[in-house]
């Protein structure tokens, strides 16, 4: 089965571009990124494409499939109208390379700037830990994060007022809550949110969420009980006393 | 070189997988000042797609393992061909790797009282595998890589090495060029260690993505340095089938391991038929037993067939298939609906059950999954140091699946996440020491850096040359049909015929358009450690006249004990590949009588 489809792609630099458009023979099951990859291979050699595992575990193939942050790995063409061309862009929160790469290195300077993880001192003799099952599981959903930074592109204080000097954005947002949720994790992060962080600025609007292909519960799980943290932490003289002589967290 | 930009450190690490971040952090720790260098972002190296878990005896979940144990159980599973002093370091050494990346951060799925959980997996004796749901990988290198920048590790990412610079016979730094900018940089150091993973590409069906091209494979080659066990690849036995567009991702043990059982079309439990005579008596000899094993009762029974070793496995599939009793696409079926609650295979197996879910429309709470063996891991690699990982090339290090011979005829499941932080380590180590023995590195060989950089750029000369991607296709053609899960001696003397003329199509190639991120060219200059890889492997295959582990001979269909512990070396000689055999040493008595009487 077998049948004929239309792509239209970014192609161009910082400077100047356009959408071309490609035909391709799509077999079975074949998603977005196996008809650029056809494109590339019998088309357009130069056609600049990031991608690693192509089942959707590494984040590298995040574009904007007809204007909706995607992994393509993970995006079938027939989940789109055959009579009707695909169009695929590069995501817009970052800035061009070319074609379909972005420059995403921001994101890697953000995440060396959040306080790493700092542990409890060992729970037995033998320098172990004792965690429990349900203890871990919180701080697990976040730590399925594929760093695809589809969250950071579609949240428009990133995507459209480019605070990007300002906001370390959700994605960033769910690593502080993997460690704030560590159930080991002593390090204080509350001033780093609320200052270089600026948890503030985000809104609520939950559009991350919607296209996290993880299925994090970025805003309900992640930003707000962080957002409620810092308010505390922040207003409370007394509990920010007790955090500094116990190392521990009040709630 | 006027537009190389040029960088000095003590160590440089090329590989950010786990094996060359865990060997970057240790080098640090040991005062050096590191690079680290990766074609791809930080972060989406191999290691992120690690599924099923690292295998060492923590003994959380059963306390009679032992270092001992998972020391045999990776001999045996090697078929007795593995380096003995590597398998050993390894299992004695896991356990702390594991613990220390917990104290780093990890989260592993617990034990009900509040250890390290581990789960079963193919050819470990008891439950060995730490694991976090079926993402162990992703949890690894995120610790790993928060880790490294932490300790103040420069990371250069998509920036590839083309060259391992040799200056009076020692490593002494290597060139790259970064994607982005199509810009050359020279990286001069006192130690460089390789981590840069394996040579999956070479096939048509593949688990492995598009980076896999045995680069360092390649680089150490052309270093000088010697290579063993390239004939043994692993061919995993588990990997969608369907639709076309999927073939060769892989499914991961841990299904098998969680109770998932393979069937024919026929509706037959096959794997009882294949038990291999070595290890008849280790596992369940009904389906009866078998079950009440995955139900629990582990000490009374024996484990099922479903998790020998993954070479048999793979054939047993092979056979089934070219028998007749195939699925309807040319697999046979996994199921593990029927044997387990939904529940339990959402929370233990969640990226499958989304993987199979988004990408072939299939429920595998509900339905067998069609699945077929895939081109996986290669066994094979830089013959190194046991204790310090340095290749025979002076200040050259490799660790993790670049080097060979911990894993023997048939690495077992879970012992390559493992073998990365084990071997990572001690190369790091080694390295920094070496390096800060070494001082300040010298000056590169200016005829060999221009050589390097005037070839890399010779593509865009011929803008209307071959299309690099068509002689990738036809390179992964004849490897796939000829140097696949069974090979011959007239199918590899033709492997190597086609490579021949591959290599002259490849001296062809053209590209056009700018230097700018260019996957044509990429792929061009991947072509060279392709057609080196594909040729060591079928050179080294053509030698083993035996079947042994992965490496299955149809013409010699039996072992030879004379080959058990004799390996083939191959070598660059002037332009030439050059094999030779040579016998490893034996094991030391004790260990030897382990394996033979138990542990
Ligand atoms: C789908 C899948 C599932 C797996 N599951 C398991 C499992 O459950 N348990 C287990 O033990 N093993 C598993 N494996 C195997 C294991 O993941 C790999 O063997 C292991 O991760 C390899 O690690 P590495 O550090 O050697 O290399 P990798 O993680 O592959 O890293 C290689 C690095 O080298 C870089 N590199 C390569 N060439 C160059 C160059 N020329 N210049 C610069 N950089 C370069 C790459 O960019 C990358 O950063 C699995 C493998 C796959 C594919
Ligand atoms: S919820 Fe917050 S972080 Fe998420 S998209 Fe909206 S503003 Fe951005
Ligand atoms: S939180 Fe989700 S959308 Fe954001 S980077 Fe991580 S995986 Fe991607
Ligand atoms: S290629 Fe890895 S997520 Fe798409």
């Amino acid at each position: 089965m077998s049948e004929q489809r239309r792509l239209r792609i970014f192609r161009g630099t910082r400077s100047s571009g356009e959408l071309k458009e490609y035909a391709v023979e799509a077999g079975e099951g074949m998603v977005v990124l196996d008809a650029v990859h056809k494109i590339q291979a019998e088309q357009a050699p130069d056609l600049a494409v990031r991608w690693n595992c192509k089942a959707g575990k590494c984040g590298s193939c995040s574009a904007e499939v007809n204007g909706r942050p995607k992994l393509m790995c993970m995006t079938r063409l027939s989940d789109y109208p055959v009579e009707q061309p695909i169009t695929i862009t590069p995501m817009k929160a970052f800035p061009l390379v070319r074609d379909l790469v972005t420059d995403v290195s921001w994101n890697y300077e953000v995440n060396k700037r959040i306080p790493g993880f700092r542990p409890r001192t060992p729970d037995a003799p033998d320098g172990t830990w004792r965690m429990f099952q349900y203890e871990v599981e919180r701080p697990q959903e976040f730590r399925k994060c594929i760093e695809c930074f589809l969250c950071q592109d579609v949240c428009h204080v990133l995507r459209t007022h480019g605070k990007h000097q300002e906001f370390i954005g959700p994605a960033f947002l769910v690593r502080a809550a993997a460690y704030e949720t560590h159930p080991l994790d002593v390090a204080e992060r509350r001033d780093f949110l609320k200052t270089e962080g600026g948890i503030a600025l985000c809104n609520i609007t939950k559009c991350c969420t919607e296209v996290c292909p993880e299925s994090i519960t970025i805003t309900d799980n992640a930003i707000i009980p962080l957002k409620e943290r810092v308010v505390d932490a922040h207003y409370d003289p007394l509990a920010a006393l007790w955090r500094k002589l116990t190392g521990k967290s009040n709630d | 070189m006027g537009d190389v930009r040029s960088y000095e450190h003590d160590v440089l690490v090329i590989g950010a997988g786990g094996a060359g971040l865990r060997a970057a952090i240790e080098a640090a720790a040991h005062g050096a000042k590191v690079a680290l260098i990766c074609k791809s972002l930080l972060g989406k190296a191999h290691t992120v797609m690690a599924e099923g878990g690292a295998a060492a005896a923590l003994g959380t979940v059963v306390d009679q393992d032992n270092w001992r144990v998972h020391f045999r159980d990776t001999m045996r599973g090697g078929k007795m061909h593995n380096n003995w002093r590597m398998a050993q370091i390894h299992a004695q050494e896991a356990p702390d790797r594991i613990r220390e990346l917990e104290a780093w951060g990890a989260l592993f799925d617990r034990t009900a009282d509040g250890r390290i959980n581990q789960r079963p997996f193919g050819g470990h004796t008891y439950q060995r595998l730490a694991h976090v749901g079926d993402r162990t990988g992703l949890e690894m290198i995120r610790v790993l890589q928060d880790k490294a920048v932490h300790a103040g590790v420069e990371v250069h990412m998509e920036c590839t090495v083309i060259k391992v610079l040799v200056v009076d016979e020692r490593a002494a730094g290597a060139l790259g060029y970064f994607r982005e900018t199509g810009r050359f940089a020279l990286f001069r150091a006192g130690a460089v260690v390789l981590a840069t993973g394996g040579i999956g590409k070479a096939w048509q069906v593949t688990s492995n993505s598009w980076e896999y091209t045995g680069d360092g494979h390649y680089l150490a080659y052309d270093a000088g340095a010697e290579l063993i066990d390239m004939e043994f690849v692993q061919f995993h036995p588990t990997a969608m089938v369907w639709p076309p567009s999927v073939r060769g991702i892989l499914v991961t043990e841990g299904v098998r391991g969680e109770g998932g059982v393979l069937r024919n079309s026929q509706g037959e439990r096959f794997m009882f038929r294949y038990m291999p005579e070595m290890f008849k008596g280790d596992f369940a000899a009904t389906e009866q037993e078998a079950d009440a094993w995955v139900t629990g009762d582990r000490m009374k029974n024996r484990r099922p067939p479903e998790l020998l070793t993954r070479d048999v496995v793979s054939k047993a599939i092979v056979k089934e298939i070219e028998d007749g009793r195939g699925t309807p696409h040319g697999g046979v079926f996994l199921d593990i609906a029927s044997k387990r609650p939904a529940d339990f295979i959402k929370q233990k197996l969640p990226s499958m059950y989304h993987q199979f879910k988004e990408l072939a429309d299939v429920d595998i709470t509900k339905d067998p999954m069609e699945i077929g063996p895939t081109t996986h891991y290669v066994m094979g690699g830089v013959k190194v140091d046991a204790e310090s990982q340095m290749s025979t090339v002076p200040g050259l290090f490799a660790a993790g699946e670049v080097a060979g011979g911990m894993h023997g005829a048939n690495r077992l499941g879970g012992n390559s996440l493992s073998d990365l932080l084990v071997f990572g380590r001690r190369a790091g180590q080694h390295a920094a020491e070496l390096a800060k023995r070494r001082g300040r590195p010298p000056a590169s060989p200016r005829a060999a850096v221009d050589a390097a950089v005037q070839g890399a750029l010779a593509p865009f000369e011929r803008p209307t040359g071959e299309n690099p991607f068509a002689v990738q296709a036809a390179l992964q053609d004849v490897m796939q049909r000829k140097a696949g899960i069974v090979r011959d001696r007239s199918g590899l003397e033709q492997t190597l015929a086609e490579l021949e003329r591959l290599t002259e199509r490849a001296r062809h190639v053209g590209i056009a358009g700018s230097r700018e991120y260019n996957p044509g060219w990429h792929t061009a200059l991947d072509l060279r450690s392709l057609l080196a890889v594909s040729e060591m492997t079928a050179r080294a295959a053509l030698e083993r006249t035996e079947s042994r582990g992965a490496h299955t001979r149809g013409d010699h269909p039996d072992s030879d004990p004379k080959q058990e512990r004799r390996q083939v070396v191959v070598r660059r000689d002037a332009d030439r590949m050059t094999v030779r055999w040579e016998a490893q040493p034996e094991l030391p008595a004790d260990l030897a009588k382990l394996i033979k009487e138990g542990a």
